[in-house]
């Protein structure tokens, strides 16, 4: 086990740091050269001049290359070219909007998908079940943005329930829950589909073990068999779900992010793109990239834990 | 005239071949289930509204008219009209066609780069197979949308780099796949042999491994045509798919968002079409799934 758990790390620190070199290349291919996309065509020889040596520019690649993975490791991401606010603070503020935003819809999806899948479960092949099947499709399919976009629609604009842009009043919680609402929703919906199907699959092969018959045979009620029992175990496999959406849930973040007008790292990535401010591109990719691959490996692991004959593979 | 009993067997054996036939197929499974009906049906009639687009649609998706712009649905407009007063619905069926064509053609890229790299993978030395396992986990450890974004932004815009950038950051998947298939059958009685009688590996892998590590891999294409079909969406919605003015469901929601406050029935009917497509899809694949894949048959 602890080999495993050994080379599942390295190959997560490899791919963060293949990750990182790839992410240089591609910021070096970028087309344009940065220097005259930033001070335009009409700056001065010496402007010019002292925004290439502030970025860089003016030396090898492969040194530019090393002094930024060295810079990365010591968690010094670069200064954003536009303001001069370092990179990383720039993340710091975006960022827990972000997994506020992730963790809220996980927490959502799991809140109503799980008590739905074991509702499903228990009435499994009634007409209750099939329509909650029926549902859990219709969520699956249906794109997180285009969530995002009806929510607004319907209860910003129509209903006047929920407000339409931003993250609220810094400082001022309920206004932010508040703000945090119909993101969570959106990003949520497809997540309760999966979540309860899942959830209805394990509580069904549960149902088949000796202990629940010996339970049932000792005259148990269904329900306390189903939940004093089947519960516990089968809501193993939704954890590790859960584990791997975190990282899906990072991207699918960005669009309702940039729907909602919120603050938040795939927002900021975005708006860094459009004004070609490189660094914050490139730091605010390196934290995505490392929190999936976190999220992934933390998954990884703990299917490890829970079966065993995955270790080996 | 009487058939003779020889042509009677014949006969027989035809339809009892063609009903045999028809009982294993794959059509036979998914018309045994509602489901698989209704998902079978909502996809022919969005693939014969995008082949037959220029027929069905009632204008020139990209026919201006300023003084008619952001109207409701009216008799001339059925579903309204956007900001430059071009008709929604010409614009949501044309938006079929692109929707579709972008699937099929940049999952068609995945696959080929997928099946080149997933057999040299699994057929080559541990090394080769470590450097490329390593190459697709990285690809794979950006947020796809994201990925997408930064090679938008780097190859520029046109409906050709489009489909490169979605079939790239959507090819590792299927690679890991044909990996594992190629791995198990590498083993076989017959790859053995034909290494024993000295076949060159280039043709062992076109020839042996290739054709029979392909099975698993359509499943997993049916199921991600939803997938890309919203990838392409979202892009489009964030102004990096498909270039202005060819309608596409992304960007009539986009410049819906844009006016939202004016006009809601770009969001409704784009995404209605949306919605409806990835829905069709999804049941399709996963009836397609649930039958053709051996060990869930079973169950």
């Amino acid at each position: 086990m602890l080999s495993y758990i050994f080379r599942r790390f390295m190959v997560t620190i490899i791919t963060v740091i293949g990750a990182m070199i790839l992410l240089f290349i591609f910021i070096q291919l970028l087309p344009g050269d940065p220097v005259s996309n930033l001070v335009g065509p009409r700056a001065s020889e010496a402007v010019i001049q002292t925004f290439r040596e502030r970025m860089m520019l003016d030396r090898p690649v492969y040194v530019q290359l090393g002094t930024f993975l060295l810079n990365v490791l010591r968690g010094d991401l670069g200064v954003d070219v536009l303001n001069h606010v370092p990179v990383s603070r720039l993340i710091m503020i975006n960022l827990p909007h972000t997994i506020l935003l992730a963790t809220s819809s996980i927490f959502f999806a799991c809140l109503l998908g799980i008590p739905l899948g074991v509702y499903a479960a228990a009435y499994r092949n009634t007409l209750a079940d099939k329509i909650l099947g029926v549902i859990s499709i219709s969520l699956i399919s249906l794109p997180a943005f285009l969530a995002g976009l009806f929510a607004l629609l319907i209860f910003s604009l129509n209903l006047r329930w929920f407000p339409m842009m931003g993250a609220g009043e810094s400082g001022n919680i309920l206004d932010q829950l508040y703000h945090l609402a119909l993101p969570t929703f959106s990003l949520a919906l497809g997540w309760i589909g999966y979540i309860a199907r899942i959830m209805r699959a394990s509580v069904l092969e549960e149902l088949t073990q000796d202990y629940v018959r010996t339970a049932r045979s000792k005259g148990l009620a269904e329900w306390v068999v189903i939940y004093k029992h089947v519960i516990r175990t089968s809501i193993i496999p939704v954890v590790c779900v859960v584990g791997l959406g975190f990282g899906t849930l990072l991207g699918g973040a960005v669009l309702i992010e940039i729907i909602f007008s919120r603050p938040g790292l795939g927002n900021l990535i975005y708006r860094a793109i459009e004004t070609r401010n490189f660094p914050v591109v490139q730091g605010g990719l390196i934290i995505a990239v490392f929190l999936y691959s976190l999220a992934n490996l933390l998954a990884d692991l703990s299917y490890g834990f829970i079966n065993p004959r995955l270790r080996s593979e | 005239m009487k058939a003779t009993a020889e042509e009677v067997d014949y006969r027989d054996n035809i339809f009892t071949r063609i009903k045999n036939r028809y009982k294993n197929s794959v059509v036979r499974y998914v018309f045994s289930e509602p489901m698989g009906i209704a998902s079978l049906i909502l996809v022919a009639l969005i693939i014969l509204i995008a082949v037959f687009a220029p027929f069905l649609a009632p204008r020139n998706p990209n026919e201006i008219d300023i003084i008619n712009s952001l109207e409701g649905p009216s008799r001339s407009n059925l579903m309204g009209t956007d900001n430059l007063g071009r008709d929604i619905m010409s614009r949501v069926i044309y938006g079929t066609r692109i929707a579709l064509f972008v699937a099929f053609s940049s999952m068609s890229i995945a696959v080929i780069i997928a099946l080149i790299l997933g057999v040299i993978a699994g057929y080559a030395s541990e090394g080769v197979d470590n450097f490329l396992l390593i190459m697709f986990d990285i690809i794979r450890s950006f947020p796809a949308l994201i990925l997408a974004i930064v090679f938008r932004v780097m190859v520029g815009q046109g409906l050709l780099g489009l489909i490169i950038i979605i079939g790239f950051t959507s090819f590792p998947g299927y690679a890991r796949l044909i990996r594992a298939q190629v791995l198990k059958i590498k083993k076989s009685e017959y790859v053995v042999a034909a290494q024993a009688l000295g076949v060159p590996a280039h043709k062992i892998m076109l020839r042996h491994l290739l054709p029979n590590a392909i099975g698993p891999l359509f499943i997993q294409i049916a199921m991600d045509v939803p997938v890309v079909i919203t990838f392409e969406a979202g892009l489009s919605f964030l102004g990096l798919g498909v270039p202005p003015p060819t309608p596409s469901w992304g960007s009539i929601l986009y410049t819906g968002y844009s006016y939202v406050r004016v006009s809601p029935w770009m969001i409704i009917f784009a995404g209605s079409a949306l919605a409806l497509a990835t829905l069709g899809f999804t049941i399709l694949g996963e009836t397609l799934r649930d039958n053709l894949d051996p060990k869930l048959r079973q169950n």
